[in-house]
């Protein structure tokens, strides 16, 4: 590149050629991208000026971004594996020491410990089981109403903004006894969130109401990529609404329901706020996060804190593993040429 | 469907409007719920009544002579304002990277920040929390917008990238065709096409920012820095709030009302830009 | 208004790939250029060097005599079309169209000056307060026209301005953009892969084919002397027809028959050192159906008779496909098949199109005897694709 286009790309970020052969009718086009990334990786030895700028410009706009992602999670991450292997409890400074493996052991062998950890499965299953259902239809209704679209998507988006906390205290006044509507309409005399199987289920209708419009979305965006001829090809073939369904959309749509899936099952596995507001893990309705809180927050034990949080860490890794590698969720992003 | 005679319309119009009318509900009924508490006199509070039947606006006026929900209304809007200004300001200039420019470590960036979006959070708690006691962070303002700009950095470049890509570049090449230098060309035709991205994002980062419990929760111990959420969990029944429940609901309408406007406001630019993050990402 | 020159112009990208190759072009003052050639012939990249949009990796861009490798798009003082039209979205047409001039800041009175004239030269008087979204098609292109000429710059480049039209419009806009750069004379760089386009537009056409430039000349002097293979089959549609031909005895065998060796042509191959064998052409329209051929013109030509495959009437003329049993090849046809997308189509054997007067009795089915005329019959070299029968 000659002199005076390299000081123009260093002045902004505008300027880069778009070095395609033949740019097409959108710069972004598959082929002209391909041909270009092919170009940068093969001539890596012979980059010109322009290409070197853009590089300083890409890593100079990126550091900022990737610096505060790495600071405040990739040290804390180490920094807490190194306490895990500590007998490290703030009420007692004096007694730290490295303990190797010790904290894992009684973690591991603590039943609150397995409560916990069934707690949480069983209302990420459940959970996420129901969302999956109710979001597909709430998808559906979001895409294909004929009336109202724009009321039923705002309305829709209610349980996405609104403050867990806030919904955790509406969903937690409805089910206290003499003040809740629900107590009196469903279980008059008893109260349903000091028992663990009412209060579990309680805790999941919270997490399903919160979360079900987001997984809705992100259904309603593979919806979007379903081609109106296919459906319409699938009902000259034949096809009834359910065959249609089945047949045509899900299969279209699995990218997006997989990817919807893995968003929140990892969501939901590190569920907190609803737990903590609504029974506080009284009743052995604790969550692994709730728990980890407990021992970190209120027992003041880093030690065993940091090792059901290394512990909840490497449980969200394994799960996202077996999404990506079992079911090939492509996860979004991850590759931004020759997508799908 | 010019196929559908006039009766048959209407009874598919009345099918989906009695399907939308359950959506309606189902999104409603907790918000309404907690509203219709908010307004309850002491003495029916504990009446179950869906609807007040004694409306007073009592509850409202004693969160707001407290300093500790008036502090902490503070705290939650300068820490999510300020946390979503950073993070969409680092995060335009890496979406801007990701979507235009070719640089090695692009798709380790992406991964990265795909790693931090599925993070549970509550792993990050014990070291921050000692962290930040180290470095004197804990309990102050920098101590939540930190952790939360990580956490809503690969939402904010998500979502941002898929916006830049749909922006036609061919346009700046038209523009300095047209004459413009590259900043014109920035300024002019660019910026002005992706400000309705950026908002978008900045709505959804402030959502995020707004709405988190487990870092107010762990990494605050006063009034200094503690946010609406944990303040309402900690609105207890001692002298002064002899029953919080009409406090707490009053406090959870008073956070609960800016995000329903910006829903109202924004349904469109929220749907667009998660949606558009989540499958073109 | 000015010249521009182009001399061992040269694009190599940092992998190695020669997008364009030395190209020499010299455009004079307000003529009409065409760059033509399938996609990936480097001619777009052509124009985006003459626009200041990618860098010349070496030789010399002169606009006006002085040399404009170095400088920045804003300051060559040309305007550009684009395919997508490249309006911008935010802006009224009115705003559109004075965005060059406000950044070149001349004052408002001025602007609005310039714009209603443009805008009353193109016809978009009554939309110019309205949003591209809310224009059509060939109203966008008009913009994107009109956005060009307000500046009266020194030329025009256009990147297929019309190959987002549908049919009918792209012929309305054609005769309007031709019509418009007569008009105002500015030197007019024209990029298409539609051979009509560039027969019908330029003063003169560059046939371009893997970033080399294959021929430049006026349209009529491509489609009668193609210089070889590639720009034979380019120009013209339908295009050119291909058949082997080996050399026998004072004669041509083809699938066309035994063709006898007319002066011209064996002048053409004594020049070529008489190869064995080479690819002879023939246009579609040099055919008649030999029943209503007089008997000189039959002394000028000869005769084909073959099974009728398909016959397609236009209203005006015939066009009778008959098979042939062997395909003529070459690297620079299958580059056209794939081109046209006709590679896509199964076929092993060889096809002859033929443009017969719409009198014609051929029917489908039939053995039907057709004409050619000797005189248009072109042979090329199948190995170099170069036109033997072209005089030096």
């Amino acid at each position: 590149m000659s002199g005076e286009r390299l000081s123009e790309d260093q002045a902004a970020p505008g300027s880069p050629a778009d070095g395609t052969a033949e740019p097409g009718p959108s710069p972004a086009g598959g082929s002209g991208r391909g041909g270009r990334t092919g170009g940068t990786r093969s001539g890596r030895r012979t980059l010109t000026e322009g290409q070197r700028s853009e590089r300083r410009l890409a890593l100079l706009l990126c550091a900022p971004a990737a610096l505060v992602m790495i600071a405040v999670t990739g040290w804390p991450i180490i920094y807490s594996v190194w306490l895990s292997l500590q007998r490290y409890d703030l009420r007692f400074p004096a007694d730290q020491e490295f303990v190797g493996l010790a904290n894992y052991v009684e973690v591991l062998t603590s039943s609150y410990w397995w409560t916990s950890f069934g707690v949480t499965l069983l209302i990420t299953v459940v959970s996420v089981a129901i969302e999956l259902v109710l979001g597909m239809a709430l998808a559906l209704i979001m895409h294909r109403t004929i009336v109202g679209r724009g009321l039923v998507r705002t309305s829709a988006l209610v349980p996405y903004g609104i403050v867990t906390v806030v919904a955790a205290f509406s969903w937690r006044y409805a089910w206290t006894p003499d003040t809740g509507y629900l107590a009196n309409l469903f279980a008059p005399g008893s109260a349903p969130l000091t028992d663990q199987a009412s209060a579990l289920a309680i805790i999941t209708l919270a997490e399903v109401w919160k979360t079900t419009p987001f997984m809705a979305l992100l259904l309603m965006a593979g919806l979007a990529l379903v081609p109106d001829d296919l459906l319409k090809a699938a009902s000259m073939d034949g096809a009834g609404p359910w065959q249609r369904f089945i047949k045509v959309m899900v299969p279209v749509m699995k990218p997006a329901i997989l990817v919807a899936l893995l968003f929140r099952t990892l969501d939901a596995f590190r569920i907190f706020d609803n737990i903590y507001v609504l029974t506080s893990g009284a009743q052995d309705t604790s969550s692994v996060s709730i728990l980890a809180n407990t021992n970190l927050i209120q027992a003041l034990n880093l030690g065993i804190g940091s090792t059901m949080s290394v512990l909840i860490f490497l449980s969200v890794a394994l799960i996202a593993f077996v999404f990506v590698k079992l079911f090939g969720t492509a996860a979004p992003g991850s590759d931004t040429e020759g997508r799908r | 469907m010019a196929a559908f005679g006039g009766t048959d319309t209407r009874a598919r119009k009345l099918r989906w409007s009695l399907l939308n009318t359950l959506v309606v509900v189902y999104a409603l009924v907790p918000v309404l719920w907690i509203m219709s508490l908010s307004f309850k006199t002491p003495a029916t509070l504990n009446d179950g009544n869906f609807i007040p039947r004694e409306w007073t606006l009592e509850n409202y006026r004693s969160i707001l002579s407290t300093t500790e929900f008036l502090r902490a209304l503070l705290n939650s809007i300068g820490i999510a304002l300020i946390a979503t200004a950073i993070a969409v300001v680092l995060g335009t200039m890496a979406a801007y990277a990701i979507a235009r420019l070719q640089f090695p470590g692009k798709r380790l960036l992406v991964g990265v920040s795909l790693l931090i979006a599925m993070f549970p959070q509550i792993s990050l708690v014990s070291p921050l929390f000692e962290i930040e006691r180290t470095l004197g962070l804990f309990d102050t303002w920098p101590g939540l917008i930190l952790p939360y700009i990580t956490f809503s950095l690969p939402l904010a470049i998500y979502t941002l990238s898929a916006f830049f890509r749909e922006i036609p570049w061919e346009l700046e090449k038209a523009a300095k065709m047209d004459g413009a230098t590259p900043g014109q060309a920035f300024l002019k035709v660019i910026a002005p096409l992706a400000a309705p991205g950026v908002f978008t994002t900045a709505i959804l980062v402030f959502i995020f920012c707004w709405n988190d419990f487990l870092f107010a929760l762990t990494l605050t111990s006063t009034e200094r820095s503690r946010t609406v959420p944990v303040a309402l969990s900690f609105f207890t029944g001692d002298s002064q709030f002899q029953d919080p429940t009409g406090s707490i609901s009053a406090a959870a309408v008073v956070i609960t009302v800016p995000i329903i406007v910006a829903v109202l406001f924004f349904q469109r630019r929220i749907v667009a830009g998660l949606t558009s993050g989540a499958v073109k990402g | 208004m000015s010249d521009i020159v182009l001399d061992r112009v040269t694009k190599r990208y940092p992998d190695g790939a020669l997008a364009v190759q030395e190209v020499n072009i010299e455009i004079a003052d307000g003529e009409f250029i065409i760059l033509v050639g399938p996609s990936g012939c480097g001619k777009s990249t052509t124009l985006n060097m003459i626009a200041g949009l990618e860098d010349i990796t070496s030789g010399e861009l002169r606009i006006d005599g002085t040399v404009v490798n170095d400088r920045a798009p804003k300051d060559r003082d040309i305007a550009m079309v684009f395919q997508s039209y490249a309006l911008y979205p935010h802006l009224s047409v009115r705003e559109n169209m004075a965005f060059p001039l406000r950044l070149a800041k001349l004052d408002t009175a001025t602007i609005d000056r310039k714009v209603n004239e443009a805008a009353r030269i193109l016809d978009l008087t009554q939309h110019l307060d309205r949003r591209p979204s809310n224009l059509s098609g060939g109203q966008r292109q008009r913009v994107a026209m009109g956005r060009a000429i307000v500046r009266n710059p020194k030329a025009f480049l256009m990147d297929e301005p019309l190959s987002n039209l549908d049919a009918k419009l792209r012929v309305q806009m054609r005769t309007s953009v031709s019509r418009l750069q007569k008009q105002l004379g500015t030197t007019t760089v024209y990029v298409t892969h539609d051979q009509t386009e560039a027969m019908t537009l330029g003063d003169r056409v560059v046939v371009m084919r893997g970033g080399v430039v294959q021929q430049i000349g006026a349209p009529q002097h491509l489609y009668e002397h193609p210089a070889n293979l590639f720009v034979a089959g380019f120009i013209g549609s339908p295009a050119m027809n291909f058949v082997p031909a080996a050399v026998a005895d004072g004669g041509l065998a083809t699938a066309l028959g035994e063709i006898r060796l007319t002066d011209r042509l064996r002048r053409a191959m004594e020049r070529a050192d008489a190869p064995r064998e080479v690819i002879l052409g023939i246009r579609p329209e040099h055919f008649e159906d030999a029943s209503l051929v007089d008997d000189r013109m039959r002394a000028e030509g000869d005769v084909f008779t073959g099974l009728v495959d398909v016959v397609e009437s236009m209203g005006s003329d015939k066009y009778v496909y008959y098979a042939l049993d062997e395909k003529a090849r070459s690297a620079e046809l299958e580059e056209l098949a794939a081109d046209s997308g006709s590679s896509d189509v199964p076929a092993s054997e060889g096809q002859l199109v033929t443009r017969l007067s719409a009198v014609s009795p051929v029917r489908e089915g039939d053995h039907h005897e057709v004409w050619f005329d000797l005189g248009k019959v072109q042979l090329f070299d199948p190995s170099t694709g170069r036109n033997l029968t072209l005089e030096a």
